[in-house]
């Protein structure tokens, strides 16, 4: 594999077009900077989300309603969760490293279609204006959790309607997002670039882009058919004129449990290049994590209906969703097998992006086991609509897809802004985060066994207790999140000057200049071996 | 200059004559007239009807109007990859519907 850290191109980061800065980044069709317009935006609206999130925690501090309304509980309850999904987790990986370090990752210029690219954030800026929107027009903030279950949602005099048209057309976006992708790992990965020389990142977004583009449809017409029915009472949802509510449900959960993998298997791509760079080895079992990305996609398309058990689902029905969930599991755990033997007898080197990489894996194990505990029609039946629900899937979609994001964020920062973080700050950072994040949301799954149904603006005394220390562990939380968020800002403008490969990476983003010049290479590499050749190192075990 | 000329004529070569066309579109409307039928005798038959001839028609759509029949073999797997994945949703989404 060739190699060339120095370069006659000026950094992506330098406008030397004729517009210059605001606009300059507005009309770009810079892969690089998109993804970083991305990352701004669903960074504002994460810290949006964690505010109201925080608020909600206040309210439960004491067992009777103050501060706040039911109603604006249930309102924010429900933006909370349309903001997490569709404008920050959803979009998150893929929009921001997809399109940041794909092409770089697989030895192109750019992605297949960039203005394509462009066009698909403006559309995800669009969605999202229509999402706050939706809060102050029409009769106010939706309040039918991010869900928005028929027939509910039908009959609710919130601002449904403009919420679902956003996140119609934030799943626009998506579909936009994964056909660049899928393009452009097809047609533009450098000579020599096999299949099976990708690195493994690249594995994840390629299934992750096909469920984009398969699953997002059927939610899209869902949604219109909610607005349809809401505006013109054509009945396909609302009992009432013979529709079927559960046919929402199929409808919607045939994306949103996709939808999950979607956040999830991005996630697993950026720990998956993380763990061997800070092991000096490479990947244990190539092929098994390639090929269980693409499982995970595939079975955990056909898993949607664990969400139902309860509603009242044929008995056939539930029997098979309870295997095809318990399957799932399979592709998931071969991954974590694999990062872990991956450190077995590694060089370790303990740096903050392993830190957070370990912390994934720690998490998600947690919330992917009580997911195959859900899997169970016996036990789901009882902990379905509870507190249990809400931890387990804060577990995998924050300590997962989340704790991901920030490792990828802490492993590609001097990459993408040729700067280096302070990692004692990080360090300090991380023990609030971790420590808050488990008071938060294992006392919400204590809360779930204990009976404690979710979307409950009071609760009962005996609950008392395990929510007062889930809202001291959502302020060491916070506290963990401004430490770090705080650093990495300062950083972007203070931090000293990245060397190009500071962590010893051999995979392509780490043979060019940080930050990366315009076209990523002076010329495109040619590949002769797989993404993970750490020789010395190996020759050292 | 001659190469596009070249490129247009054989891409004009590829196309059908408008017999075809014809014959597609008066397939279409029969189909679309059988589930209409089918409708107005029972809303099960209108389902099997919606379920089995609709997917005909879009069929007939993809190959003829747009051209899947020029396409080289990956362009025709992926629509088959698409379609088989709407299929096993549907089995799925019958398992419930069916049983209840």
């Amino acid at each position: 594999m060739s190699t060339q850290a120095s370069t006659a191109q000026p950094s992506y980061l330098v406008d030397t077009g004729t517009r210059k800065g605001l606009m300059a980044w507005l009309t770009t069709t810079d892969h690089k900077r998109i993804g970083l317009l991305y990352l701004y935006a669903m960074l504002t609206f994460f810290f949006v989300a964690v505010g109201i999130g925080f608020v909600m925690r206040l309210v439960q501090l004491t067992t009777f309603q103050h501060l706040i309304t039911a109603r604006t509980y249930n309102a924010l309850f429900t933006v909370h969760g349309v903001i997490m999904i569709f404008l920050f987790v959803v979009p998150g990986i893929p929009a921001v490293f997809g399109n940041f370090f794909l092409p770089i990752l697989i030895g192109a210029k750019d992605v297949s279609f960039p203005r394509l690219n462009l066009l698909s954030w403006y559309v995800f800026m669009a969605g999202a204006i229509f999402a706050v929107l939706s809060l102050f027009t029409g009769g106010g903030a939706p309040d039918t959790g991010w869900t928005f279950y028929a027939p509910f949602s039908l009959k609710t005099g919130t601002n449904v309607s403009l919420a679902v048209f956003a996140a119609f057309v934030l799943g626009f976006s998506s579909m936009l997002t994964g056909i660049n992708f899928i393009t452009t790992i097809h047609r533009l990965r450098a000579p020599g670039m096999k299949w099976f020389r990708m690195p493994l990142m690249c594995w994840a977004l390629y299934s992750t882009a096909w469920i984009q583009l398969l699953a997002t449809p059927i939610v899209a017409i869902t949604l219109v058919l909610v607005i349809l029915e809401r505006f013109f009472g054509i009945g396909i949802f609302d009992p009432a004129k013979g529709g079927d509510p559960l046919l929402y449900q199929h409808l919607f959960w045939i994306y949103s449990h996709p939808a999950v993998y979607i956040m999830i298997l991005p996630a697993m791509g950026v720990i998956t290049e993380i763990i061997p760079t800070f092991a000096k080895r490479p990947i244990f079992g190539y092929k098994a994590i390639a090929f269980s990305s693409m499982s995970i996609a595939g079975v955990g398309s056909l898993v949607w209906a664990h969400h139902m058990f309860t509603s009242g689902l044929s008995s056939l029905s539930v029997m098979l969703f309870s295997l095809l969930t318990m399957i799932v599991a399979v592709p998931s755990a071969i991954k974590v097998f694999n990062w872990v033997s991956t450190l077995y007898k590694g060089s370790i080197d303990f740096q903050p992006p392993l830190l957070f990489a370990l912390t994934f894996i720690f998490l998600f194990c947690i919330g992917g086991l009580t997911g195959v505990m859900q899997g169970a029609l016996a036990i789901n039946v009882h902990i379905h609509d509870t507190y249990f629900i809400v931890g387990h899937f804060h577990y995998v979609m924050f300590g997962g897809t989340g704790m991901a994001l920030f490792a990828g964020l802490l492993y590609w920062f001097p990459k993408m802004w040729g700067r280096m973080y302070s990692r004692k700050a990080i360090y300090a950072s991380w023990f609030p985060m971790f420590i808050g994040f488990n008071m938060l949301y294992f006392g919400m799954m204590i809360l779930g066994m204990m009976g404690m149904p979710r979307r409950y603006y009071v609760h009962l005394p005996q609950f008392h207790f395990m929510h007062v220390v889930a809202t001291v562990g959502s302020w060491f939380l916070v506290l963990g999140l401004l430490m770090f968020f705080g650093t990495l800002i300062y950083a972007m403008f203070k931090g000293e000057k990245a060397e190009d490969n500071p962590w010893g990476g051999v995979t392509l983003e780490w043979t060019i200049p940080s930050p990366p010049p315009q076209e990523n290479f002076e010329e495109i590499p040619t590949i002769t071996q797989g993404p993970y050749h750490f020789v010395q190192q190996e020759g050292k075990s | 200059m001659s190469e596009h000329v070249e490129q247009a004529s054989e891409h004009a070569a590829e196309h059908p004559g408008y017999g075809t066309f014809i014959k597609v579109w008066v397939a279409l409307v029969v189909l679309t007239g059988c589930l209409v039928g089918m409708s107005l005798v029972s809303q099960t038959y209108a389902v099997w009807g919606l379920l089995t001839l609709t997917p005909l028609k879009a069929g007939l759509v993809f190959y003829f109007f747009m051209h899947l029949r020029y396409e080289g073999p990956l362009f025709k797997v992926v629509v088959l990859v698409t379609l088989g994945t709407l299929l096993i949703f549907f089995a799925l989404l019958f398992s419930d519907v069916a049983f209840r």
